[in-house]
């Protein structure tokens, strides 16, 4: 297969490959937390931020480090401590060192040390052979597809709080993946435009 | 196998490098050197940052209370944080009113000190501490009851409290307990003595602490008290006083008026005191002797088993058949009750049908 330009990469991972409404990955987080658009927001921007680092830097370490060695078995223990290990570190120099920005993203970064999208994406780089530009471009990518879909979710949850009367069964958790089913249908219109695999 | 010791070695070795970075971090990137923390506007602490409030505040001996050890979900640790907190976390949010979002309460288990704090904490639990006191004096008051004197043995500390409050006292384990046991006792000594202070300990039957103390306990013997605690203690006002104690419920009553001595206060006290027999009275002389010190105060003994030959001039009945008789309906009083929880009822009983209004009756029942 030739070689998918991270341009196209990037925009794919955004709409037509979505990782949240076409893979279903980081659904916890995306359930708790887009409740209210604010905190919405700041988790987005923390998930862009951890995802497009993360995954640049686990292809970093799986084509140097474990593919040399013939560990490749080991992605998923290492890519894990890695991923674990770098938001500690990140969370540790935002609040030092940019005290507002912490208050506003880096309570969540802990929250997203385990999320599965995040180990999801660094997986599927490494699955799809991507590069190390292509894999920055896609985690980037993938982080503000998963970011837009829970500010519209976000938007959506406030506007049902405010008018929709809604039968008990359905409130929060429920309502909130029946609009994600009908928003992933919507993104599925995108989809055939670009092949990433 | 070669296989299986380098997979175990790499894995190791990037566990081991990432641990290092962490570690690294920690000691320079979250480094918030030392913080002041200015507590109510007086006492100046200063400890090392990027530790929560809450714990910092514990090495330096100051007790917030906290339950659930600083994980977010007890809510029992707030203080109000004047300045430096930093924004209300997400993590708070749901403990917290709108009223204490009004007074920058906060839980001081998730307020990090990150740079010079101001907070306020209720004065008594800053008075709380754990003091190392040495049986200064020992004597027999009554046959079942002993006076103890504790002195502070650390010189530069004291204890604060007010006059009818208590401390928890703490002996060691010995033939009756197989753990170190506490139990609570009224300070008869009153606030300016502050170095040492004196308890009123009677003999229980069984009692693991009241025995220790009868039968094992010496002059010298060191020992460790908490305190001060409790919300039976003087309160000001223009009222008239009764005071009702019985057995060693005397102890509180003693500090308060030990204190209205110092402070030779002419509110008009009555105290009655019960006790079974003549040899159950103590601390006679004293409370005769205030009796001059304090012209508007007046002592009323009264014992319940005296036999009907000897040769007692004063009150023969219940304390509480002294109330009915000497209290007239409807009084504006301050009453101060302590002693056992039986007296304590039956007293309240009587003082509700003789419409004296509750909020101006105190009492701290001795169980």
């Amino acid at each position: 297969m030739d070689s998918i330009n991270p341009l196209t990469l990037f925009f794919a991972a955004i709409f037509t490959n979505n990782i949240l409404l076409t893979n279903f990955l980081g659904l916890c987080p995306f359930l708790s937390m887009s409740r209210q658009k604010k905190s919405a927001l700041g988790m987005g921007a923390a998930v862009v931020f951890v995802m497009a680092s993360t995954t640049a830097l686990n292809n970093l370490v799986f084509y140097k480090i474990l593919v040399p060695l013939g560990m490749e078995h080991f992605r998923f223990i290492v890519f894990i401590v890695v991923i674990a290990a770098f938001v500690q570190l990140v969370e540790m120099a935002v609040e030092r060192f940019f005290p507002a920005l912490y208050f506003v993203l880096g309570i969540f970064l802990p929250l997203i040390t385990v999320n599965c999208a995040i180990f999801g994406a660094s997986l599927f780089m490494v699955i799809r052979k991507y590069d190390f530009v292509q894999s920055l471009a896609y985690g980037a990518g993938s982080g503000i597809g998963w970011m837009l879909a829970i500010i519209a979710i976000s938007a959506i949850r406030e506007k049902l709080q405010k008018t929709a009367k809604l039968p008990r069964g359905l409130e929060g958790p429920a309502i909130t993946l029946i609009i994600t089913g009908l928003l992933a249908l919507a993104f599925l219109a995108f989809s055939g435009m670009i092949r990433v695999q | 196998m070669s296989q299986l010791i380098i997979s175990v070695l790499v894995i190791s070795g990037i566990g081991a490098v990432l641990a290092l970075l962490l570690e690294l971090a920690d000691r320079f990137i979250a480094d918030y050197g030392e913080c002041k923390i200015l507590i109510n506007q007086e006492k100046e602490l200063i400890v090392q940052g990027g530790s929560p409030l809450l714990f910092s505040l514990q090495d330096e001996g100051i007790f917030i209370p906290s339950a659930c050890g600083g994980k977010g979900t007890c809510a029992y640790c707030k203080v109000k944080v004047l300045e430096g907190g930093g924004p209300v976390l997400p993590t708070e949010t749901p403990y917290l009113s709108p009223e204490e979002f009004e007074e920058n309460v906060r839980l001081s288990c998730q307020v990090k000190i990150r740079n010079d704090l101001s907070i306020e904490i209720p004065e008594e639990l800053f008075l709380i501490k754990e003091f190392k006191v040495q049986v200064d004096h020992l004597e027999d008051l009554t046959p079942y009851i002993k006076g103890l004197t504790l002195a502070i043995v650390e010189q530069e500390e004291s204890i604060t409290f007010k006059p009818g409050q208590y401390i928890q006292l703490e002996i060691p384990k010995y033939k009756l307990s197989s753990v170190p046991e506490f139990r609570a006792f009224s300070m008869a000594s009153f606030p300016d003595e502050s170095k040492k202070i004196e308890l009123y300990v009677g003999l229980v039957e069984k009692g693991i602490v009241s025995t220790y103390v009868h039968d094992f306990l010496k002059e010298g013997d060191e020992l460790v008290m908490r305190g001060p605690f409790g919300d039976f203690f003087y309160r000001e006002s223009d009222r008239d006083i009764l005071m009702i104690a019985t057995g060693t419920g005397l102890a509180p009553i003693m500090s308060i008026l030990r204190h209205m001595r110092k402070e030779q206060m002419q509110r008009k006290t009555t105290l009655f005191f019960g006790t079974r027999t003549e040899e159950d009275l103590y601390c006679e002389a004293e409370l005769k002797g205030l009796q001059k010190e304090l012209p508007t105060f007046t002592y009323v003994p009264t014992l319940s088993r005296v036999s009907d030959n000897s040769s007692w001039k004063g009150e023969r009945s219940r304390v509480t058949a002294l109330i009915e008789k000497k209290i007239p309906e409807g009084s504006e009083l301050d009453v101060y009750i302590c002693g056992s929880p039986e007296m304590v009822d039956s007293c309240l009983l009587i003082l509700e049908k003789k419409a004296i209004p509750s909020e101006h009756v105190y009492f701290d029942k001795f169980d």
